[in-house]
């Protein structure tokens, strides 16, 4: 039995369940995701600003420093998706954090070969989104990266790594890569897997498999709330799995939290395609092994498929957006009234935008047209003005007409002063498909200062 | 919980629970049946249309359906539905986080025979 928990669902996740894991969970594995599909656009168009910039999660000091410890003393591998732009940097990094914890013996590789911003408009197929040529794309291409799939981890495990830092790799080949290691599972071994690939998939978005991103109050509710675990997966070796998370955290693992998570992000549910194998979780069995362990059989797989994925960013443009509010008798009729004098501000001012809209949040800002008219008048309302506009200087102009709503706007207009940024970069993300061969993982390991 | 034969008329919310997730300028919406019997009564009345017209002016695109009976789940992919993509998007919500719950707003039907032992928090 394998045990893997994981580390980050994303950028952003909370460090101390990830800390919980690494100390109190007996893990041969700890695995981190923190790379959404923008992640690699970004961080190119921040990295050409900043030289300061290393290129990896932004996080990973504070990450490693807090689990490292842990995982030295319990031979806890990572594997981790951390490198972004850079893994090579981020192993050093991480390298760094291992020798000051007297571990030179511990072995650090990075997996590079994803990006291919270069090469792409050889490489490039229709784009996925809109089934037009690659040329469609207006915009500079700041980036292009391919999903490369577990190979890359699975030869630096093999070759003795204990961490495994990536840039871009399909999510679940993070999880699947040691289980391939450990089994010895081969790469056309297709129901085991897309046994391993589906498990990854319900483990890469960590707590939204233990109850996060999931309450509905009354309907769906889950214990302590705010001090989820992050779940553990103990797999067998024909690919069997049972979830579960460490006793002294809250959340919850049932059935319901295990389907919404098995479903999310997934289109046709039985071909889910992942570079290394496509998954069938049509089949799957879940069982109750007790209080929030959940043992899930039948998922299974099919031959991968003859391409990677690449995402492609290109710059865009920018999105000028601002916000003020209003509130009492009358509001949502100032709100109405703040939208018409902005619109012909905008046609005074010669705004220039691909796209201008108006949210009165609190009525109708999330899901626009669907919403109901109100059906007392609301006692707030806080108005949204954003557009996308090809330049800076266009876009600039929505925060600046909304500054003029201040003194010569509309009585009892709240407005958030200073308000520094209100113009921010669009880098368009889109997708196609490479031929597999065009792509090679190389994989670099880091060693020690003499 | 109730067995309460005069509701005829339910939301979505009462008989599944649902989430939503984004690639690109598409999202998915799942539905999961709490029963058996719910999943049945939603493969007959949730349909493409039905979905369709309730997101009317939020999903611009193709919704296609797929049917897991052996886990009573109804698992929309809603094409054109993030206002252009998550990065592009000047909706507020630009990952689409909340279709999930808009979906549970959907009214069915309920026949005489259904067992209201099985809605959730009615």
């Amino acid at each position: 039995m394998l045990k893997i928990g994981t580390g980050s669902g994303w950028w952003g996740d909370r460090i101390s369940p990830a800390v919980d894991l690494a100390e109190k969970g007996d893990l041969d594995y700890l695995c981190f995701e923190t790379m959404a599909e923008a992640t690699v656009s970004t961080a190119q168009v921040r990295k050409r600003r900043d030289p300061d910039f290393g290129g990896f999660d932004t996080y990973l000091d504070d990450r490693m420093a807090a689990v490292l410890p842990h995982c030295i003393r319990r031979g806890t591998k990572i594997v981790s998706n951390q490198g972004w732009v850079n893994p090579v940097g981020a192993a050093q990094a991480i390298r760094g954090h291992l020798d000051q914890l007297g571990a030179r013996h511990w072995k650090v590789a990075a997996v590079t070969g994803s990006i291919v911003t270069d090469r792409i408009a050889d490489l490039a197929g229709p784009v996925m989104e809109t089934g037009r040529e690659f040329a469609s794309i207006e915009g500079e291409i700041v980036s292009a990266e391919a999903y490369l799939g577990a190979a890359g981890i699975v030869q630096a495990l093999a070759d003795g790594a204990d961490i495994v830092v990536t840039g871009r790799v399909a999510d679940p080949a993070l999880f699947l890569a040691p289980m391939m290691h450990e089994f010895g599972w081969s790469a056309d071994d297709w129901p085991r897997l897309g046994a391993g690939a589906g498990i990854g998939h319900l483990m890469e978005c960590g707590a939204q498999l233990t109850g996060g991103y999931f309450i509905d109050p009354g309907y769906k509710d889950v214990p302590e709330p705010w001090n989820l675990g992050f779940p553990i997966a103990e797999v067998e070796a024909d690919g069997a799995v049972v979830f579960g998370k460490l006793p002294d955290t809250g959340g919850l693992i049932d059935r319901h939290t295990v389907l919404e998570q098995m479903f999310y992000e997934v289109h046709d549910p039985a071909r889910y395609i992942t570079p290394d194998v496509v998954v069938d979780f049509t089949g799957a069995q879940i069982e109750p092994m007790g209080l929030n362990r959940m043992r899930v059989t039948g998922l299974t797989g099919t031959p991968r498929t003859d391409t990677f994925k690449v995402s492609i960013g290109a710059q865009e443009g920018f999105i000028g957006e601002d916000l003020f509010v209003y509130a009492g008798p009358g509001a949502l009729d100032k709100a109405r009234l703040a939208e018409t004098i902005l619109r012909e501000r905008f046609k005074i001012v010669e705004l220039d935008a691909e796209d201008l809209r108006f949210d009165f949040i609190g009525v109708n800002a999330v899901h626009g047209a669907m919403s109901p008219e109100p059906s007392t008048p609301p006692y707030e309302v806080a108005v949204r003005v954003s557009a996308r506009c090809r330049s800076r200087t266009q876009a600039l102009k929505i925060g600046r007409e909304v500054d003029g709503m201040a003194v010569s706007g509309i009585g009892s207009t709240g407005k958030r002063v200073p308000f520094a940024e209100r113009v921010r970069e669009v880098i368009g993300i889109w997708s196609t498909l490479i031929d597999r061969e065009a792509v090679t993982p190389q994989v670099q390991f880091i060693e020690s200062p003499a | 919980m109730s067995n309460r034969p005069d509701i005829d008329h339910v939301t979505v919310r009462e008989l599944a629970h649902t989430r939503s997730g984004d690639k690109g300028d598409t999202s998915n919406i799942a539905v999961i049946a709490y029963h058996s019997a719910s999943y049945a009564v939603l493969v007959e009345q949730l349909t493409v249309e039905r979905v369709a017209a309730h997101f009317t002016g939020v999903i611009e695109g193709q919704i296609t359906r797929y049917e897991v009976p052996g886990l009573s789940v109804l698992n929309f992919v809603c094409e054109g539905a993030q206002g252009g993509g998550v990065s592009r998007s000047l909706r507020l919500d630009n990952y689409g986080k909340t279709l999930a719950s808009a979906m549970l707003a959907i009214t069915i039907e309920l026949g005489c025979g259904f067992d209201r032992s099985t809605l959730r928090g009615v």
